[in-house]
């Protein structure tokens, strides 16, 4: 057991601080660090920084733009890019309908959709989740039809965040109503700008409008945009849903976060003195970080263990990744909340598009995206599969209960 | 040693129940928000015809002489209804600082306006540096022949946008931390140099910054003597603490009750998720935290008017460290009953989590309130 990474593995690491510290663009850095949200330009023009030094994708196979750099360069070129703190490329095309074309997809959709993707020259979201299909996904009823060379597909999807951005939405569709629910499921790759979808935003509690639910009304999808074998989609959803499981943790945001804290429990004075300095105060912190610790090496342990695993198949304690990551994340919101005291009180309205931050700010000009931010943190411990179904998960896979 | 409400506290309980399941739908709460002020103007003239404004105050003060406890009853409801309109600021805050410092020529003045709905206070009494010790004024009160002259900054004054007048706290000596010093005036909001910025506040109803310039107040607006206003600060924000209280837990058991309602008819996996052990245990958990909560709001609303003021405040800041952390419990796990909907502005339990967070940082929220208990040497003598 050596906890050492190799001299090539650090000057990797270094090379990536160095890379983000130059290529990040300050606004964006600035919006990260104060918990301010993103403009969808910031977003691409990001990405396509990242794409351009070809690292978009690493993960990818090669041909398509991946790096080839094995599991522990990919979990340090995260762990920085997330410290920098720099946006992460937009994981509904990257880590999710990306991965499931280069599995499941034929030549034709690899060559379409794959460098559009990695570039962010399209914006994908997510259509899974419906009103009666949370948990339990498999019950979807958003059905599509086979008639003339296209699909006709008629349904509502929820929880569809950014699609008020998106250009494309991957969506398990019901194509066999006959058939056990996992197996008439299909993966369908759909245009957003085809006559008959309606996108209709959904306020979150921060205020923000990050999600939306996505209509479709006899919504007309050739035939070659289905992804892998009608009826098999279920299989591309498994393979999603497990597959970015290590990323998930969001360590090095964390540790982004904790450094934020620090420096404002420093600035806010309570009692004559900086809260940093309330010994009740730095012992909370410090139980969090002794968390965070011991979730880096639990994610170190998954990581290395990838080295000698085969295959696709994802290992079942990166639920505890998922569990953990979320209590960390928002016990960290919490002790930002706490630091903002008083001031969590004046409404923010987060959502860059109307740009509704106090101006001039009410309180410490540092104070505004706090309180959206544990409001908005309470989602981390529902997506991704609810912490009750990761405690199932393990319970089930490596408990055997 | 009694909990029982006299029969006259549940007719108040019951009429105050009616009006709210008459008029204070999530729906028709929607519309309220969009009116000025952000609240129902008809309510607060029908809350006045019911004899809540009035309730604290004396019978020649236009008021029904109801203690604590009434006010707990209406609090409580005002939780459960989400209420916008401004009862905390208007008749606890600042009506309770003229009824318990005020001159009676002030009372008889001012008191029977509020008990006839006809007059809406802030309380102007935090300031920018301030955070949540009470004794943290920078806001200065100088003698100028038969005036006081204030000038200074407060902030976060609920409802300070609507405020007619404003109860202020000002230094007329002493260290800007000192709790010597203090004095409270009586101020029109329209008065010259009082300017302030309304804004809207995260549970949906509105607060403002006040700013004072060469405030020209006559020595007669002094609530109380000038210079010993702490402990009547003190016992109204004690009031007031025993007060949100009360509408913490109502807000609770509203939430709760929508949880286990929620569970009980959300079906996933062909089953309502309310047969999974899991959850029951915490809905469980929540019903747990929120009866704990509701004893100290109890005990807060018996110890409001307490005599020792060491023992009143180590009750109240207790009560405000419980009513935080199980709003708090009660408040996340809500959410995460609700799944998805719990994150939506549609919802109501999303706009309940924001009020319970709010009303933990309202006037020291629970970690500083823990700090108070055990520098004040805990509940248990050694």
């Amino acid at each position: 057991m050596d906890l050492r990474f190799t001299p090539d593995e650090i000057a990797f690491r270094d090379e990536v601080r160095v890379f983000m510290r130059e290529k990040l663009p300050p606004a964006t850095r600035d919006k990260m660090i104060a918990g301010r949200s993103l403009a969808k330009q910031d977003m691409v023009d990001w990405q396509r920084i990242l794409n351009a030094k070809g690292w978009a994708v690493p993960h990818w196979p090669k041909e398509w733009g991946g790096t080839g750099w094995g599991p522990v360069k990919t979990y340090l070129f995260r762990d920085e890019m997330q410290q920098a703190p720099a946006p992460e490329p937009l994981a509904f095309g990257v880590s999710m309908v990306g991965p499931v074309i280069i599995a499941f997809g034929n030549e034709a959709q690899k060559k379409k959709y794959l460098p559009r993707i990695a570039n962010l020259d399209d914006w994908w979201c997510q259509g899974f989740s419906e009103p009666g299909a949370g948990s339990d996904l498999a019950s979807l009823k958003t059905s599509a039809k086979r008639a003339n060379g296209h699909y006709v597909v008629n349904g509502q999807k929820t929880w569809t965040t950014l699609a008020q951005y998106a250009d494309w939405i991957f969506c398990l569709v019901r194509t066999d109503p006959a058939a056990k629910k996992q197996e008439g499921i299909s993966f369908l790759l759909i245009d957003m700008k085809a006559p008959g979808i309606t996108v209709r935003p959904i306020q979150t509690i921060d205020g923000g409008l990050e999600i939306n639910e996505v209509f479709f009304d006899d919504v007309k999808v050739p035939v070659e945009n289905l992804v892998g074998e009608e009826n098999k989609g279920w299989d591309c959803a498994k393979f999603l849903l497990g597959n970015e499981r290590t990323g998930i943790a969001r360590v090095g945001i964390s540790k982004a976060r904790i450094r934020r804290l620090k420096e404002l429990a420093a600035l806010q004075q309570s009692g004559g003195k900086p809260l940093l300095a309330d010994e009740r105060f730095r012992a909370k912190i410090a139980a969090v970080e002794i968390e965070l610790k011991a979730l880096e090496m639990t994610q170190l342990r998954v990581v290395a263990g990838e080295r000698n695993r085969n295959g696709n198949k994802p290992d079942p304690a990166s639920s505890i990744l998922k569990i953990k990551g979320s209590e960390i994340q928002q016990a960290i919101t919490e002790l930002l909340l706490e630091v903002v005291g008083p001031y969590a009180l004046p409404d923010q309205i987060p959502h860059e598009e109307s740009e509704r931050w106090n101006e001039p700010p009410i309180g410490p000009d540092w104070a505004g995206p706090l309180a959206p931010q544990y409001f908005n943190y309470r989602k981390t411990s529902i997506y991704g599969g609810t912490n009750e179904i990761q405690k199932n998960i393990i319970a089930k896979a490596i408990l055997g209960l | 040693m009694d909990f029982a409400l006299t029969e006259e506290q549940q007719l108040l309980r019951h009429s105050v129940e009616r009006l709210f399941a008459d008029h204070y739908s999530f729906e028709q709460r929607k519309r309220y928000l969009q009116e000025a002020g952000g609240f129902s103007g008809a309510l607060w003239r029908r809350y006045a015809e019911l004899g809540l404004l009035g309730l604290p105050f004396a019978e020649e003060d236009g008021g029904s002489a109801g203690g604590p406890v009434e006010t707990m009853i209406v609090m409580e409801e005002i939780g459960r209804g989400l209420a916008l309109e401004p009862y905390l600021a208007t008749v606890v805050l600042g009506g309770g600082a003229i009824r318990l410092g005020a001159s009676a020529a002030m009372r008889a003045a001012v008191l029977p306006k509020i008990a006839g709905g006809d007059l809406i206070l802030g309380f102007a009494h935090s300031e920018p540096q301030s955070r949540y010790d009470l004794a943290d004024v920078a806001t200065k009160a100088r003698r100028d022949g038969a005036s006081f002259v204030l000038d200074g900054a407060k902030t976060l004054v609920l409802h300070g946008d609507s405020a007619e007048k404003f109860v202020v706290s000002a230094r007329v000596s002493g260290g800007r931390r000192d709790r010597d010093g203090l004095a409270l005036f009586l101020l029109d909001a329209a008065a010259a140099g009082v300017s302030r910025r309304g804004y809207a506040t995260i549970d949906g109803m509105r607060a403002a910054e006040v700013t004072l310039t060469g405030v020209r107040v006559p020595a007669d607006a002094a609530i109380g003597a000038a210079g010993a206003a702490y402990p009547l600060i003190e016992r109204v924000v004690d009031s007031a603490i025993a007060a949100l209280a009360a509408e913490a837990v109502g807000a609770m058991a509203a939430m709760h009750e929508a949880t286990v309602e929620y569970m009980k008819t959300r079906k996933q996996f062909g089953v309502t998720i309310g047969s999974f052990q899991a959850l029951q245990h915490r809905a469980t958990d929540m019903f747990v935290a929120l009866e704990q909560a509701r004893s100290m709001a109890m005990l807060a609303t018996m110890m409001a008017a307490e005599d020792d003021v060491r023992e009143r405040r180590q009750a109240i800041s207790a009560a405000k460290v419980q009513v935080g952390r199980s709003g708090r419990f009660v408040g996340q796990q809500a959410v995460q009953i609700h799944g998805g909907i719990g994150m939506t502005m549609e919802a109501s339990i999303g706009h309940y989590f924001k009020r319970l967070t709010a009303l933990d940082t309202l006037f020291g929220d629970a970690d500083y309130h823990l700090g108070l208990v055990a520098e004040g040497g805990g509940l248990i003598a050694a």
